[in-house]
């Protein structure tokens, strides 16, 4: 096991390569003096030669990528000048609180989806299937930008049970039960789309492995039902769930840019939104780096999970 | 294409889809006829209004502008942008796609290399960097939501030219001194076509709410002009004060998404012909069981016994009657075949005894089960569970499919004993072990550690055994446990099968289509054609004596080792369907003695102690006068 994890994160090198290839070459496509776009209009010009030096950005391209690849190396981001901080605290900061929110989210998307896809199957076509058939119709409908606002208008304003918005009050302690409060809304608008997704995909997997012949011989066996279908049946279709929930996650990721906004939640997707309309490059480029080579890095997880599960693949 | 519309609106969601989309797409064509005000004239003086105010059907928002105008003029944006975005998308993509595929080699690797990269981005990060790098504006978002989606038609539609690519035709153009670029047009790309229509229409929806996103975060369209994403977004600030400035576009994106949705599960399900057939149906715990008749009050006659008992599938209209009034039963020890044809309803009538018949489709609509007296149709799932494994133990045909996958064959075995037996895992460990003993598999103890793949075909059939076996059952059903074997194997587990009988006692119901198996293992036996049984007896008298004419065909087919140059004769003709039974003899069509009054009524089961056959023309004299008389009554 542990000389597979290693050989998949071997295999990840290229791709967080070219991930960072990607981003080089889409912020070289911004128009005009990039030292300028770095610093915004009113850079003195000490500070823009300052920062073509550091950034060789006198040099070719080819080199500028590799010094920009080497200080992110050494795990130097570069300075954010709306905020005038090094970049990488302010990512890591606003990543532990996209963390807590998209990692809830994807908890709840993967337990409800499932179990209601669980649900869904062992009663198919009964009342309980076509419930959720239906509420997972309407929440894969319902962009989650509004389901959020929805949400904000009737459990804050009108019912008053939550928070409107933000992750901690400005005045009062940061207990657990606080952050608790304010996350479930966002929580619960980030997941639903999620929640149908693997909802759907969980009813199909257990109607398709409820009728293999496996099912029949834990049946004849004398297994209860209950552990046919959340043991044996389930167990058998995690294999095609949990791929669908590594590919949720990165649904999970992008959403969390709306619902940051909605919920004015401090995490990197308002961070990133924020710097790209004060034209903070450096800030895009690092955030977008740090979290998709995150991403990366979950679905390596995903797969190490997937082999665990399953034997037949080859470790 | 008739029929698939049919299929498409026959789902009266897919319809309803269908009809919302076309309502609002209908409605933003006319929009610029209808009489509304400019959607980006202000009135500050009529800020939020409320929807119904005179002259603003839907209010006003914070610049006192018509909500309606914008709606609608919005819609149109939202929606053509949206449109242009996956236009653009499938352009590209496709057109990488198809030379990827297309041409392979180097340019395939690089080109799907770069595909593999930019859909390892969570894909709003990848639009956000474009927008970064562009700056914040309409035609900025749609470029990025295009380039986003771009990978995903290039890895697709790449897919379906490779398959292409290594076809006849493509290698007949290019003998024909075609070149490359009039092949892809002329030959490729038609082919590819539905492809990249479908793979459009289902990501739509997902571009219109993308752009409608950028939008709301303030990246995409720029005031004054209004997409239904920035409607959103500046109506966000007056959330609580004039709510429905935001639900308005939100419940317009909600209907386009859902609409969108719908119809594309609409003709996701009309292409899968999967879910046509209703086969997607998932089998409940039991069988269902409908009995139109009362239970038969026959006396016991053996420990197990099957009594008229009649099983049908139920597939839409059509009724399936696989098993048609089975008659039969088990003593303590004995083993008795059910030998006939693939189709002749042996394993659903071995299915049926413990309700294991997948249901839906099946029902068993009569006749009775009894195990030790006691009637299992009529028992509830409770004690039906109890009994199955501990009373009633099965073994299947193909052990690969049989054995769940992911686990291991000794927590499979330890399972078994530990569903009806409070032990601890050790315990059943420990018995499992010498389950594994019992049916001779080497190395039991590092076997105990496998999963079903790791053994071969024969192992995985001593686990399927032994896990029969693992409550001391009183009858096991064997279902053809031998026919995905090897025969050197085969001849191995038949001989096992047979020692283990004898030291436990066990009685055996074998299922086979072989007559040689039959005669090396069991005391009686029943052969079925078309679901019911045609004849009946002790092994050795039915082989020597065969009196159905199907019987003795059967016999004829199994070939014999020294046996001479015997013709090998085949059955002619096929079984009929059993949904289509034909009066009388099911076997007459295809019997070389058939007479008319075979095929006018029902024929009896004629039975003298242990044999029986439904036959009025038996091969040998039987009950001589009762089947005169019988004839005579078909007349």
């Amino acid at each position: 096991m542990g000389s597979y994890i290693l050989k998949r994160l071997v295999s990840a090198i290229p791709v967080l390569l070219g991930i960072t290839i990607i981003v080089f070459l889409i912020m070289a496509m911004i128009p005009g003096d990039p030292a300028t776009a770095i610093l915004g209009a009113y850079a003195t010009p000490e500070n823009v030669e300052r920062v073509n030096r550091s950034l060789g950005l006198d040099e070719p391209m080819v080199q500028r990528y590799f010094i920009w690849l080497g200080n992110m190396l050494t795990g130097d981001f570069g300075r954010s000048y709306s905020l005038n901080r090094p970049v990488l605290d302010e990512i890591l900061e606003r990543f532990n609180a996209t963390l807590i929110l998209a990692g809830t989210s994807f908890v709840l998307c993967a337990v409800l989806g499932i179990l209601a896809g669980v649900v869904s199957a062992s009663r198919q076509y009964g009342f309980a299937d076509k419930a959720i058939t239906f509420t997972v119709l309407i929440g894969i409908s319902i962009p989650s930008f509004f389901l959020g606002m929805m949400m904000i208008l009737l459990f804050a304003v009108n019912l008053q049970w939550l928070p409107v918005s933000g992750m901690w009050p400005i005045y009062g302690d940061r207990t657990l039960w606080v952050l608790i409060e304010h996350l479930t809304m966002p929580a619960l608008a980030l997941a639903a789309v999620a929640t149908g997704v693997v909802a759907r995909l969980s009813r199909s997997a257990m109607l398709e492995v409820l009728r293999q012949d496996y099912i029949r011989t834990a049946r004849a066996k004398g297994v209860p039902e209950r552990r046919v279908i959340y043991g044996h049946a389930l167990k058998a279709a995690m294999v095609s769930i949990i791929p669908v929930l590594g590919i949720q996650a990165g649904f999970v990721l992008s959403g969390a840019v709306y619902i940051e906004i909605v919920f004015q939640w401090p995490g990197v997707g308002r961070m990133l939104v924020n710097a790209i309309l004060q034209r903070d490059i450096l800030l895009v480029q690092g955030g977008v780096v740090f979290v998709a080579a995150c991403y990366v890095l979950f679905n390596i997880a995903v797969d190490v999970a997937q082999s665990l599960l399953d034997p037949r693949i080859k470790t | 294409m008739r029929q698939f519309l049919k299929l498409l609106f026959r789902n009266r969601l897919a319809g309803l889809g269908a009809i919302v989309l076309g309502a609002i797409v209908l409605l933003v064509l006319v929009t610029p006829l209808l009489p509304l005000p400019d959607p980006n004239a202000t009135a500050t003086g009529d800020r939020f209004l409320r929807p119904f105010s005179a002259g603003h059907l839907l209010g006003t928002d914070h610049l006192g502008r018509d909500l309606l105008a914008r709606l609608l003029y919005g819609t149109r944006l939202s929606l053509a942008v949206g449109l242009a975005a996956a236009l653009i998308a499938a352009t590209i993509g496709s057109a990488i796609g198809i030379l990827a595929g297309y041409f392979g080699g180097r340019l395939d690797n690089v080109v799907m290399r770069g595909v593999d990269m930019l859909m390892a981005f969570p894909y709003i990060l990848l639009a956000l960097a474009i927008v970064a790098a562009l700056g914040p504006g309409l035609l900025n978002a749609l470029i990025a939501v295009a380039a986003v989606n771009i990978p995903f038609f290039a890895r697709n539609i790449r897919g379906v030219t490779v398959g292409l690519a290594g076809r006849e035709f493509v290698d007949a153009a290019k003998l024909a001194g075609m070149g490359s670029g009039r092949i892809v047009m002329v030959e490729i790309l038609p082919n590819v076509l539905p492809t990249i229509v479908i793979a459009m229409s289902t990501t739509v929806g997902w571009m219109i709410l993308e752009t409608a996103g950028l939008s709301f975060l303030g990246l995409g369209s720029q005031p004054p002009q209004a997409d239904l994403g920035s409607m959103l977004g500046e109506a966000r600030a007056a959330l609580i004060s004039a709510p429905h400035t935001s639900v308005v576009p939100g419940v317009m994106i909600f209907l386009i998404v859902m609409s969108v949705n719908l119809l594309g599960d609409g003709i996701r399900d009309a292409l899968d012909p999967r879910l046509k057939s209703g086969a997607l149906s998932r089998p409940r715990a039991t069988t269902a069981v409908d009995r139109k008749g009362p239970v038969p009050e026959t006396p016991q006659q053996g420990l197990l016994d099957l009594q008229e008992l009649q099983t049908q599938f139920h597939v839409g209209e059509r009724i399936y009657r696989a098993v048609g009034g089975v008659s039969l039963h088990v003593k303590p020890g004995e083993c008795l075949g059910i030998i006939g044809e693939s189709g002749s309803g042996k394993s659903v009538t071995a299915l049926s005894v413990m309700g294991l018949v997948a249901s839906p489709p099946g029902v068993v609509t009569g006749g009775a089960v009894k195990y030790d007296g006691e009637d299992l149709l009529s028992a509830d799932y409770k004690s039906l569970r109890r009994k199955r494994g501990e009373n009633v133990a099965y073994i299947f045909q193909d052990p690969l499919a049989t054995l769940h996958p992911l686990y291991r064959v000794g927590d499979q075995l330890a399972e078994a004993i530990r569903v009806h037996h409070r032990v601890s895992d050790a315990e059943a460990k420990r018995r499992g072990l010498e389950l594994l003993r019992s049916v001779r598999i080497p190395n039991p103890e590092s076997r105990m550690r496998n999963y079903p793949h790791e053994m071969s075909g024969g192992m995985r059939q001593r686990v399927g055994i032994a896990m029969a076996l693992a409550n001391d059952p009183d009858v096991i059903i064997a279902d053809e446990p031998t026919t995905a074997l090897d025969v050197t194997v085969q001849a191995q587990i038949l001989s096992m099968l047979d020692d283990l009988r004898r030291e436990r006692g066990l009685a055996i119901v074998f299922i086979t289509h072989d007559f040689g198996v039959v005669a090396q293992l069991c005391d009686r036996v029943a052969v079925m054609y078309a679901g019911r049984i045609v004849e009946e007896g002790m092994t050795r008298e039915v082989l020597e004596h065969p009196l159905h004419p199907y019987t003795s065909r059967l016999i004829a087919c199994v070939p014999e080792l020294g046996g001479g140059r015997r013709k090998l004769e085949a059955i002619p003709g096929l079984p009929p369907p059993v949904d289509k039974l034909p009066p009388g003899c099911a076997f007459a069509p295809r019997c070389p003695k058939a007479q008319p009054e075979c095929q006018k009524g029902e024929i009896a089961l004629f039975t003298k102690e242990e044999r029986a056959v439904r036959c009025l023309y038996p091969e040998e004299t039987f009950l001589e006068e009762e089947m005169a008389d019988a004839r005579l009554a078909g007349e």
